[in-house]
């Protein structure tokens, strides 16, 4: 039977700064948040876009909308098995126009950067931003496509055979990063 | 402001468990649920300035036709495209069919150009099932005969369940030419498989004779059908599919069970009315009503192309049917 042993990487007190980190970021870079739009890939990126539009609220007093992406329809791997179940498709919600704007792109975990390339290819879809910029809890490393994010929460050296929890309390009822190493019986 | 309320939990099946969408008969609850899930993603597509995504590129899917239809062709073909499947239409008029071919040879001279997917039309209740018995591809039931069409029922259920947020519990009366509907069997097996309350309304010569199994209340009463309804659905008087006569005329049909203003004051306040078109203005339906603050009529057909993308989409995966070469 594989055991698997995990360790806590990031807690909530250090997310939560990290989050509060990469805000600042954003508007020193970006000499404000004109502009400025988050679209989080779902699900868990929703979720962080939110929290970042939550402290960019109380650090500028300015609202940035924030829209959902859902990339199961661009993957590239959609059609590649013959056999078996359809990834579950849930609904991208991006209320504003993109065109123009800064778009500040969000994920959970970037890993191959196949997730990343499928959310470029959707948001192309919806108009011709001025920019887009990648922002990544965590930074596994292992990518398979030139892509690269902008803000990165915690760059994480990890082997292909670990895994990376994220869990946030809007999905998981708790805040944490676990690196989990599945052990070859 | 742009926060939008959404749920986490996934849903509790993930996929068909059929190669084929023949009917609502053979579909379990959370399919059904999985379905009108998938259509509501798919929904927001139309609104995109290019309404176009590339799940199903490399795909072809046949629309194969035996009987006329704008609607449902149409849906289908937009649904496809939107999807980035190639797709081909054969219409009865312009196929072999005219030269004496039969369907299984038809069918199967289709297969051996490797479809992955055919949208099947016709007017015998069973073509699909014979079909999906012969070939490899995925076959989508779009009306056969007077047996079922699955995919009406699913935009029905989908525009119902947006403005009433679930199916559980609701009134739902279905009034007109019950003997010749294939809408009407497909949405008392979905309506029932939900949970709602179904009344089924038409003259006696037109009421199926097995209708006390179907799990309905019957009447030939349209105001008890309609009083406190909350969906009300009229079907189209068929008379390319009666043989006989089944009332003494159109003006008759109206007078007893066309769908007035008058009866719709009997319904809930907030009642919906629906038809699956073509409509028969002033037969099963005035126009009033047809036009009016209730109907959802061009709703259902906007649905009908995001139920159409989920359910191309759900079946694309494929099964265990794979032959090995």
């Amino acid at each position: 039977m594989p055991d698997t042993t995990s360790a806590v990487v990031m807690d909530a007190d250090r997310i939560s700064r990290t989050l509060t980190r990469i805000a600042h970021e954003i508007v020193e870079r970006n000499k404000g948040v004109d502009e400025l739009a988050l679209v989080g890939i779902r699900t868990r990126g929703v979720h962080i876009a939110r929290r970042i539009a939550r402290t960019l609220r109380e650090i500028t007093s300015r609202e940035v909308p924030t829209g959902a992406l859902d990339i199961t329809l661009y993957r590239d791997d959609l059609m590649r098995t013959a056999v078996g179940p359809q990834p579950v498709v849930r609904r991208t919600e991006i209320p504003f126009s993109i065109d123009d704007q800064k778009i500040l792109l969000v994920d959970d975990v970037l890993y191959t950067g196949r997730t990343t390339r499928a959310a470029l290819d959707a948001l192309i879809d919806f108009g011709r931003p001025k920019a887009i910029q990648l922002i990544v809890l965590v930074d596994r490393g292992h990518r398979e496509l030139p892509i690269k994010a902008d803000y990165v929460g915690k760059n994480l050296p990890t082997n292909p055979e670990e895994s990376v929890q994220v869990r946030l309390e809007e999905t998981d009822g708790l805040d944490e990063v676990v690196l989990q190493q599945e052990a070859r019986p | 402001m742009t926060m939008v309320p959404e749920v986490d939990q996934g849903p509790a099946i993930t996929s068909l468990r059929s190669k084929d969408l023949l009917g609502i008969a053979d579909l379990l609850p959370e399919e059904i649920t999985l379905v009108l899930d998938t259509a509501d993603a798919m929904k927001e597509i139309a609104s995109r300035p290019i309404k176009k995504v590339p799940a199903l590129r490399g795909k072809t899917v046949v629309n194969l036709f035996f009987e006329p239809s704008t609607r449902t062709r149409t849906s289908f073909e937009i649904a496809e495209k939107r999807l980035s499947a190639d797709t081909l239409n054969i219409a009865i008029a312009t196929s072999s069919v005219v030269k004496g071919e039969t369907l299984a040879d038809t069918a199967m001279n289709l297969e051996a150009m490797r479809p992955d997917m055919i949208v099947l039309r016709h007017s015998s209740s069973g073509a699909c099932h014979l079909l999906s018995r012969i070939c490899r591809s995925a076959i989508i039931n779009a009306g056969d005969g007077t047996h079922e069409h699955p995919t009406q029922a699913l935009l029905d259920a989908f525009t119902i369940r947006e403005h009433k947020k679930q199916l559980r519990g609701l009134k739902v009366a279905i009034v007109g030419d019950l003997t010749h509907s294939r809408v009407l069997r497909s949405n008392v097996h979905l309506l029932t498989k939900m949970g709602a309350d179904v009344w089924v309304c038409g003259p006696p010569t037109l009421m199926p004779t097995d209708i006390k199994r179907w799990g309905v209340t019957p009447t030939n009463h349209v105001e008890d059908a309609v009083a406190g309804a909350d969906v009300i659905m009229m079907l189209r008087i068929q008379l390319e599919r009666m043989e006989g006569a089944y009332f003494p005329s159109l003006r008759e049909y109206f007078r007893v069970f066309g769908m007035t203003e008058a009866r719709l004051g009997l319904a809930k306040p907030d009642v919906l009315i629906m038809h699956p078109g073509p409509m028969n203005r002033g037969v099963e339906i005035a126009s009033e009503v047809a036009d009016g603050p209730f109907s959802v009529i061009l709703e259902q057909v906007a649905n009908g192309v995001a139920v159409r993308m989920a359910v191309l989409y759900l079946l694309a995966g494929g099964a265990e049917h794979e032959d090995p070469a």
